[in-house]
């Protein structure tokens, strides 16, 4: 039974880091329509720069900064270069546009950082604690504790300040948004600057657990369950989605794996989100818009 | 007097709590034009929707051609021979003319995926059928000189008429017109009146439509159902209806 | 006139328009006996290395075309198909030698069709790019279950599969040329059948459920069946197309070569070249596999030993990715579209 327990809290655990990296693809989904494959590369992108810079003796605050600098530059810089030019284009073609976007930042990162898996080291102990009978890993508890406190300042923001009342405008109405008085060229640019930050947050804490490496850019793979389960445009929605996919996937591996006699983690969530869907075909939290016709 | 082709029974809808349509009850008669009339928001299309099955209603029934029921499936709908046209453009855009109106024909193929791909079978004839059949329409509608422009670069006015063209080459027996003549000119709105009642008289087809304008709605049909708020206010010839001071009062006395 | 509709109208006999189609039979054609004729200019590398995989390719656009050009139906599953395709038709070769090939790979195709079916059956329910999702389940699942059961490979090392000798009526096609010709007649038959499909009932079908589902259904269009038929012959394209990707391309494969990327790869095909277009699928694959091949050459021309071969990757890779977004902006409507308007200047100027 502490097994399971253990199991299940682990899964939580990283379910929260999950509930993250979805909540940038949220918002940047709210704000302009498309599944921002590049976020997983952003993530890279934001691992390796901070990386490269400890490993140069730069100050860890210092070095998180001009990161940070980096990362919402690019962030706008993409909206700006690729998204603009695509409005009103289908959906897929957003996609394909983001995804074309992640072999350029990964080609680039690369050539400036290198693409060997490097050491990140936040300082944060890793000594399993004991509670009871159930072994939490310390590290894991820090990275939730993290990340959940992220995840509650970003619900909070965007649930009570104007940013967040014109988001909410715009996914019915891009003009709505101007009656609140933000313009939206400002409104994508918060939106995409948050995002960027927010994987600068999910590349330190991704980086520091498991090196900072290419597969990095997998977290995508990770989110994209996430928000089906949660739906494409609701904060609650990543949270909760990236707390059932944690637990569900630890679960599964342990069970399910040895059951099937291998690692299921490439598809069980997929299949548990096609699950969902067909019972809730816009996610638990998404809307459900009335065809009219 | 014959059964009518549609009967209405205490129809009610709502949709998140508010009441589309309460308690409805109408019938349409073999062959005529009905009109449906009522400010914005009273009710009318969804009426239709329910109909043919868009909706599905809360309560009451629907009988078609002596078949009652409380939900149908569009699709089911289309096969019973309830035709319908859309109020805001549902072409197929990206095809031609021909091509939309083809595809009102689909429901009546007999051919399997295995003849289409290998040209087998009866698939040639009844390409050729069909071809002859959307032709015989699209001249009827005078839409012969658009039939291989891609509808969404016509006019608006001609993209009603392919909508009409595309409900009528499968002969419907009840055919649902939701604003036919929306955002038309008077001398549009003479023309798809006109083509309105020639489908009637050639086709005997029976008409339910959704009009605004009061006097395309006198000249056209012989019956008028009003409603306000989702309630029946008014339901005769449109010489009865006018006189009707509820009818008045709800709808056209707003309007003078 | 749009790209996708220059594919799609068929016209009912104006003489004009008879005499263009004859024009297009009589092109095609010629075209086609010029690349059977192919064999005997270019050397093994052309055949092996670059118009063994284009063609491929090409055939996999129109699979996954059909689906979501014609049909409207985004998948994210290409890969997973191409990989049912391959394993079955090798289980097929290996377990029932005495069927002739070309029934081999139908059967083969037909299988991967019927799985498609199943990965298509939520698109009943679910739309857009919640459906796109829901393909990823099955390429995810399909890619590991050829990589965790041995039966399919029948228990090689490492769950690779390897093509068993490759003949029609005693002909060996082993060679360059031999699996080249397998590959440009099996690509030219099936776009033929693909052709007629999208101008007929069945392609109305799909392209009414594309443009306007709602409607379509309402108007008596059968758009359950319409969609999963959809579903069944993209897949079964897709199939063969794997099959020869395995034996007649790479010889040997294991499951990792059906992967998200190749999906990502025959989506990008689509996308660039031109979707609900049959000519866009040639296009599109010459743009995803020989563009490449040429950032490599050029690369390798330029940079020479200047650069690791790593970093000069890395380099190619971000380009590849620039060009790609460069021409989704550029060109909406694929660059079928932007050869079919060069085409009809050219033409006028020599009319004139």
């Amino acid at each position: 039974m502490s097994f399971f327990v253990e199991t299940f809290i682990g899964g939580l655990l990283a379910g929260v880091m999950y509930s993250l990296v979805a909540i940038g693809f949220v918002l940047i989904y709210k704000a302009s329509g498309v599944f921002n494959f590049a976020q997983g590369s952003m993530v890279l992108c934001a691992g390796l720069t901070f990386v490269t810079m400890r490993d140069r003796g730069i100050d860890f605050w210092l070095a998180g900064l001009i990161t940070l600098t980096i990362m919402v530059a690019i962030a706008i810089a993409v909206e700006r270069v690729v998204l603009r030019p695509l409005v009103n284009r289908p959906q897929i073609t957003l996609f394909m546009a983001t995804l074309g976007l992640s072999f350029v930042i990964e080609g680039i990162a690369q050539i400036a950082m290198g693409a060997s898996v490097h050491e990140l080291d936040l300082g944060i102990v890793d000594t399993p604690i004991t509670v009871g009978e159930v072994q939490v890993s310390q590290f894991d508890l820090v990275a939730a504790a993290t990340a959940g406190v992220l995840v509650i300042a970003l619900s909070i923001f965007f649930n009570w300040t104007r940013v967040g009342i014109a988001l909410r405008a715009i996914a019915d109405d891009p003009l709505a948004a101007r009656s609140i008085g933000i313009r939206l060229q400002t409104l994508w640019q918060i939106v995409w600057g948050v995002a960027g930050f927010v994987s600068l947050v999910a590349g330190l804490l991704w980086g520091a657990r498991q090196g900072v490496q290419f597969a990095l850019t997998l977290v995508v793979l990770k989110a994209l369950p996430v928000l089906i389960i949660g739906g494409f445009t609701s904060i609650t929605g990543a949270i909760v989605g990236g707390l059932i996919v944690g637990a569900s996937d630890s679960l599964a591996e342990i069970y399910l794996g040895s059951l099937l006699g291998g690692s299921v983690s490439t598809w069980f969530s997929y299949v548990l989100a096609v699950g969902f869907l067909l019972v809730r075909p816009t996610g638990l939290f998404g809307d459900a818009p009335i065809e009219r016709i | 007097m014959a059964e009518p082709i549609l009967q209405l029974r205490d129809v009610s809808l709502s949709f998140k709590g508010i009441k589309a349509l309460n308690a409805l009850s109408f019938d349409v008669e073999r062959g005529e034009i009905c009109a449906l009339i009522g400010p914005n928001g009273a009710g009318k299309s969804s009426l239709l929707n329910i109909i043919n099955g868009v909706y599905r209603a809360d309560s009451g029934s629907v009988s078609f051609d002596g078949e009652r029921f409380v939900r149908i499936r569009p699709a089911r709908a289309a096969h019973l021979g309830i035709g319908r046209t859309f109020q805001h453009n549902a072409l197929f855009r990206h095809l031609s003319v021909l091509d939309n109106v083809l595809a009102g024909l689909i429901r009546h193929s007999r051919t399997t995926l295995i003849e289409h791909a290998f040209g087998l079978g009866r698939d040639r004839s009844e390409t050729r059928a069909f071809g002859r059949r959307a032709d015989e329409i699209i001249g009827f509608l005078d839409l012969a000189r658009h039939r291989d422009r891609v509808v969404s670069t016509l006019p608006y006015g001609v993209q009603k008429r392919v909508d009409l063209a595309r409900a009528l080459v499968g002969r419907p027996s009840l055919l649902l017109l939701d604003e036919p003549m929306a955002g038309m000119n008077q001398d549009e709105k003479r023309e798809m009146s006109s083509f309105v009642l020639e489908a009637n008289r050639s086709f005997r087809t029976t008409v339910v439509l959704i009009e605004h304008d009061m006097s395309v709605v006198m000249g056209l049909s012989h019956h008028v159902v009003v409603l306000d708020y989702g309630r029946k206010v008014g339901d005769g010839t449109p010489e009865e209806v006018r006189r009707n001071p509820d009818v008045i009062a709800a709808y056209l006395g707003t309007v003078h | 006139m749009t790209a996708i509709g220059t594919d799609t109208i068929e016209g009912f006999g104006s003489t004009d328009e008879t005499a263009r189609s004859w024009l297009r039979i009589a092109l095609a054609v010629a075209l086609l006996a010029g690349l059977a004729a192919v064999p005997l200019v270019a050397n093994d590398y052309w055949l092996n290395a670059v118009l063994i995989p284009f063609l491929i390719m090409s055939l996999t656009a129109l699979g996954l075309n059909l689906l979501m050009g014609y049909a409207g139906q985004a998948s994210l599953g290409s890969g997973g198909f191409m990989a049912v395709g391959a394993y079955a038709t090798y289980n097929i070769l290996l377990r029932l030698p005495e069927l002739p090939l070309p029934v081999n790979l139908l059967l083969g195709g037909v299988i991967s069709g019927l799985v498609g079916v199943i990965a298509g059956l939520p698109s009943l329910r679910i739309k857009g790019f919640y459906l796109v999702a829901s393909t990823l389940a099955a390429q995810f699942v399909l890619e590991w279950l050829f990589n965790q059961y041995g039966w399919f490979s029948n228990y090689s090392t490492s769950s690779s599969i390897s093509a068993p000798r490759l003949a029609i009526l005693g002909h060996d096609l082993s060679s360059p040329t031999g699996r080249y010709l397998l590959t440009l007649a099996t690509v030219a038959i099936v776009t033929v059948v693909a052709i007629r499909l999208v101008r007929s009932q069945t392609g109305r079908t799909w392209m009414a459920i594309r443009d306007m589902d709602t409607a379509a259904s309402v108007i008596g269009i059968p758009v359950a069946a319409g969609k999963l038929k959809a579903f069944f012959v993209s897949s079964l394209v897709i199939g063969i197309a794997g099959a020869l990707w395995a034996f007649a391309y790479l010889g040997t494969v294991d499951a990792r070569s059906f992967n998200l990327d190749r999906s990502f790869q025959v989506m990008f095909a689509i996308i660039i070249g031109g979707m609900g277009s049959i000519s866009g699928n040639y296009v599109g694959a010459a743009f995803m596999i020989l563009l490449p091949i040429l950032l490599d050459h050029v690369g390798g021309a330029v940079f020479g030993g200047a650069i690791d071969p790593g970093q000069l990757e890395n380099l190619q890779k971000a380009l590849f990715g620039a060009l790609i977004v460069w021409f989704l902006i550029k060109e909406p409507r694929g660059l079928a579209a932007l050869l079919s308007r060069a085409w009809t200047q050219l033409a006028s100027r020599f009319e004139r």
